[in-house]
């Protein structure tokens, strides 16, 4: 009797189905630019001394005894005066491509409290300090807002966790590349009657449905990065398979497409304790990152930057523990075909007695955000009265630093 | 409209339980919520004062490495900090497992409403992942016991809590005049004042001015947080003299932690404030549309009883609007895993069971890809009100995917999808909800069906 019942109930079931208007496919406008700009935030604060480092200034090697550098410390010579660690050997090739880079001695505005936690948000929100009170976005978010007509496809933050950077009014996405929406297709068309009359829950279960199953027939697309990076020799020096792996992979395969800005982090930079062992591991995950990201854009690289911003720098001198303690000035290190690779730039403001920032910092000689601020001008052509007023508020644009080719 | 038992469980408290009784009238809940906090007692949640690890113990472990010579030593050293890291999580499994198990067990479903709404009010997310575990503990002192009380002994209490303080940066601001400075040579930070005045008592359309904030900022100096002592204050970092803020001047005598709460009890009795936080309420227990005129009674009776909290709440639930058969808003996502647990019945027992890795994977991973990251917030206001904020397409993939996995994993034995949608939707469910439940291949599609339901997840 129930089983009967339920029969009939399947094939009512059926006609309401096929004829509801459910089928609301996600919305996929075309983006009004072509280039594809990924950032990604270096949590803990990057020791840039380490990861670029400056051997040829003759004060670094006598602050870290324990920390070797240059020839002593088997680096990769990369103009004579930097030397890249040589955990982060996988991105020598991207360097001598052209397609890898740093910016020295730069930081945001942020000084001497030297807290993650401000030091992240002054980062993500591009503001000149956090006076103003509570956050309400961040820059990303700011830049799109600029642009009129926007779809959420244009822009996906990656991951877990949230990405203050692209947090705010204007709509993005936000997907881990490990979220299934996991569903019976009979559940699923069931769902369907459930939210039939309440059009907040039925459309964002349709585009949940949507995304999910684009994904998974991007198991195409994705499968299509799998190969790509199968073929591609670089990728033999991808060591490692972790969750960063997986965020570039997806990444990648939304930025074949419609998506044109990402943002994702990657943690563990803070080396407070025996860096070398942290810079092994820092290392292998951003040449990863990177070289996944590369083969998985396939000719898209080309148009693409990747920027990566740490909210501070480390002490110049290595502490108790042969790590580093917070500081002060670091590195903006980028990559991608559309940016100026094979040079490290930035005005070196040396190690010497004096020359520190607070007697013991790395002295930032100019705001990061500069850098990025140009490289959006450059890249996608935003108006340098936004980029100055409303993107980074406060923010003086000074010359172009080139990096767009 | 006439009270509604139902409502009453949806609405304002956690939902409906197939084992605790839906409240019987107003009186009901407003005599619950006057009573002891039974919930509370039967399933503890340790205070920050006495939550272990402390802050304390952490900053003995790092100064037992930073002593420790040798490698061995280094290496045990840091052994028993990764131990005490550990312990930390484990302390917010069992946090978040007990408020859950209140969530579950309770009658008395408004207080839990209320504690989640206010904390969110003065939210002080963790400044850094260790420091998580710390938040319910803060919630639970500083917050809780207050809830039923007088509003102006919730924001003393919250504006001195160290997660506060060290969320909003007041542990780094100095008078500029302070003995304090001329040491440090640091200054002030208007950050805790301006939220203070802009979220936690008068709003923003409140009328401060820059001026107020400055001065508030200068009081609110001496006011400060370190790992020995907690919240306290310092006379030695105040900025000495007078202050004045919205017309009224403190101080000008010693410096004293007085001037401080004198200005508080004044924010808080402020009509501004009377009306932002009646507007809250509204906003967040029934809904932005709601009557004017129910907030304008509310902020009445505020300013009458010197914000007695119990008085407002009174005016609230005995408003027509209230009792409005639409369910105007959405559960955010720890208000959908709690009421779909409630619904389920979950035996509070393995729930205290589980280790954190299970609390995370039940509870915190699922609620991160639902769009909330609980208790972390990305600013200090809190969680949006508005429904889209919540029902997006990857938080409806969370719920959904929650709804279908998670409930098999947390009973014994799922119930039958077709009963389970009157406990889960009381008696008169909607109609596609149950043609759904019956027409399930599997109990566990029909029980996620249920939970994923626009009608489940409103209130």
């Amino acid at each position: 009797m129930e089983r009967r019942q339920f029969l009939i109930g399947g094939a009512a079931m059926g006609c309401s189905v096929a004829a509801s208007p459910f089928v609301t496919p996600v919305a996929m406008a075309a983006a009004p630019w072509d280039t594809r700009l990924v950032v990604i935030i270096l949590r803990g604060a990057m020791d840039s001394l380490d990861v670029i480092q400056p051997y040829g200034d003759p004060a670094l090697a006598a602050l870290r005894p324990n920390l070797p550098v240059g020839e002593a410390g088997n680096a990769f010579d990369l103009n004579g005066f930097y030397g890249l660690n040589p955990h982060f050997a996988a991105l020598k090739p991207l360097y001598d491509a052209g397609e890898f880079g740093a910016v020295q001695a730069v930081s945001t505005p942020y000084r001497d409290k030297r807290s993650h936690f401000d030091g992240q948000d002054i980062l993500e929100a591009g503001l000149p300090d956090l006076s103003g009170g509570g956050l309400r976005d961040g820059w990303l978010n700011r830049m799109l807002q600029v642009v009129p007509g926007i779809e959420p496809e244009v822009a996906y933050a990656i991951g877990r966790e949230q990405m203050l950077v692209l947090t705010g009014d204007a709509p993005s996405s936000r997907w881990a590349p490990d979220t299934r929406l996991r569903i019976s297709p009979n559940a699923r068309a069931l769902l369907n009657v459930v939210h039939h009359d309440d059009p907040l829950f039925r459309d964002a279960s349709a585009d949940a449905i949507a995304i999910a199953e684009e994904i998974a027939l991007d198991e195409a697309a994705a499968a299509e990065t799998s190969d790509m990076m199968a073929d591609n020799p670089m990728m033999q020096a991808v060591s490692t398979n972790g969750q960063h792996v997986k965020i570039a992979e997806f990444a990648a395969t939304r930025l074949r497409g419609d998506t044109r800005i990402a943002s994702f982090s990657l943690s563990g930079w803070d080396t407070h304790v025996r860096q070398d062992s942290a810079m092994r591991t820092r290392g292998k995950v951003l040449s990863d990152t990177i070289l996944t990201l590369k083969a998985g854009l396939g000719a898209a690289w080309e148009k693409t930057a990747v920027l990566c911003l740490t909210e501070f720098g480390r002490t110049a001198r290595e502490n108790g523990n042969a790590g580093t303690d917070h500081g002060t000035g670091s590195a903006m290190l980028y990559a991608g075909g559309a940016l100026r690779g094979g040079q490290v730039i930035g005005d070196w403001p040396g190690l010497g007695e004096g020359d520190l920032y607070a007697g013991r910092d790395l002295l930032p000689t100019r705001d990061v955000r500069a850098h990025a601020a140009w490289v959006m001008r450059g890249l996608i052509g935003v108006d340098k009265t936004a980029l100055e007023q409303t993107i980074f508020p406060g923010l003086e644009l000074g010359t172009d630093s080139g990096l767009v080719l | 409209m006439p009270f509604d038992p139902i409502l009453a469980a949806i609405r304002f408290g956690n939902g409906l339980s197939p084992d605790v009784a839906a409240p019987a009238s107003v009186e009901d809940m407003l005599s619950m919520l006057e009573g002891p906090d039974r919930a509370a007692q039967a399933f503890p949640i340790q205070l920050y004062d006495e939550v272990v690890p402390s802050r304390l113990d952490f900053q003995s472990a790092g100064a037992a490495i930073r002593a420790a010579e040798g490698e061995e030593a280094v290496e045990a050293a840091e052994a028993a900090r990764t131990e005490m890291r550990a312990a930390a999580f484990e302390v917010l499994g069992r946090s978040t497992a007990s408020q859950l198990a209140r969530d579950i067990t309770t009658a008395d479903g408004f207080r839990e409403r209320l504690t989640r709404f206010w904390a969110d009010h003065f939210t002080a997310p963790a400044t850094n992942g260790l420091w998580r575990y710390l938040v319910y503990p803060y919630i639970e002192g500083a917050i809780r016991p207050h809830v039923t009380g007088q509003f102006a002994d919730m924001l003393r209490a919250a504006v001195m809590s160290p997660m506060l303080i060290q969320y909003l940066a007041q542990q780094v601001s100095v008078g500029p005049n302070s003995r304090q400075a001329r040491n440090s040579g640091r200054g002030l930070n208007e950050n805790m004042a301006r939220e203070v005045l802009e979220l936690h008592t008068l709003g923003v359309g409140g009328g401060y001015t820059q001026t107020d904030v400055r001065e508030f900022a200068e009081l609110l100096t001496g006011v400060t947080t370190n790992v020995r002592n907690g919240g306290h204050y310092d006379a030695r970092r105040a900025e000495p003299g007078a202050e004045t803020v919205l017309g009224v001047t403190y101080g000008g005598d010693e410096e004293s932690v007085d001037h401080v709460m004198a200005a508080l009890d004044d924010l808080a009795r402020h009509p501004d404030t009377a009306r932002h936080l009646s507007q809250k309420l509204v906003t967040h227990f029934i809904g932005p549309q709601a009557d004017p005129a129910l907030v304008d009674a509310m902020t009445r009776t505020y300013a009458a009883t010197d914000g007695n909290l119990m008085a407002v709440y009174d005016v609230m639930l005995s408003a027509e609007a209230a009792w409005a058969p639409r369910l105007q808003k959405v559960k955010q996502p720890y208000g959908f895993i709690a009421s779909s647990l409630r619904a389920l019945a979950v035996p509070p027992a393995s729930l205290l069971e589980l280790k954190y890795v299970d609390v995370r994977r039940l509870v915190l991973n699922p609620l991160q890809r639902m769009g909330q990251e609980f208790q972390q917030p990305v600013g200090p206001d809190g969680w949006p009100e508005d429904d889209e904020a919540w029902i997006t397409p990857q938080g409806m993939a969370g719920r959904i995917t929650w709804a279908m996995q998670m409930p098999e994993q947390l009973v014994d034995r799922l119930p039958d999808p077709r009963e389970f949608v009157i406990d889960a939707l009381g008696p008169t469910p909607a109609e596609p909800v149950v043609f759904a439940a019956n027409a399930a291949e599997t109990v566990s599609d029909g029980i996620g069906l249920v939970l994923a339901s626009a009608a489940f997840q409103r209130r």
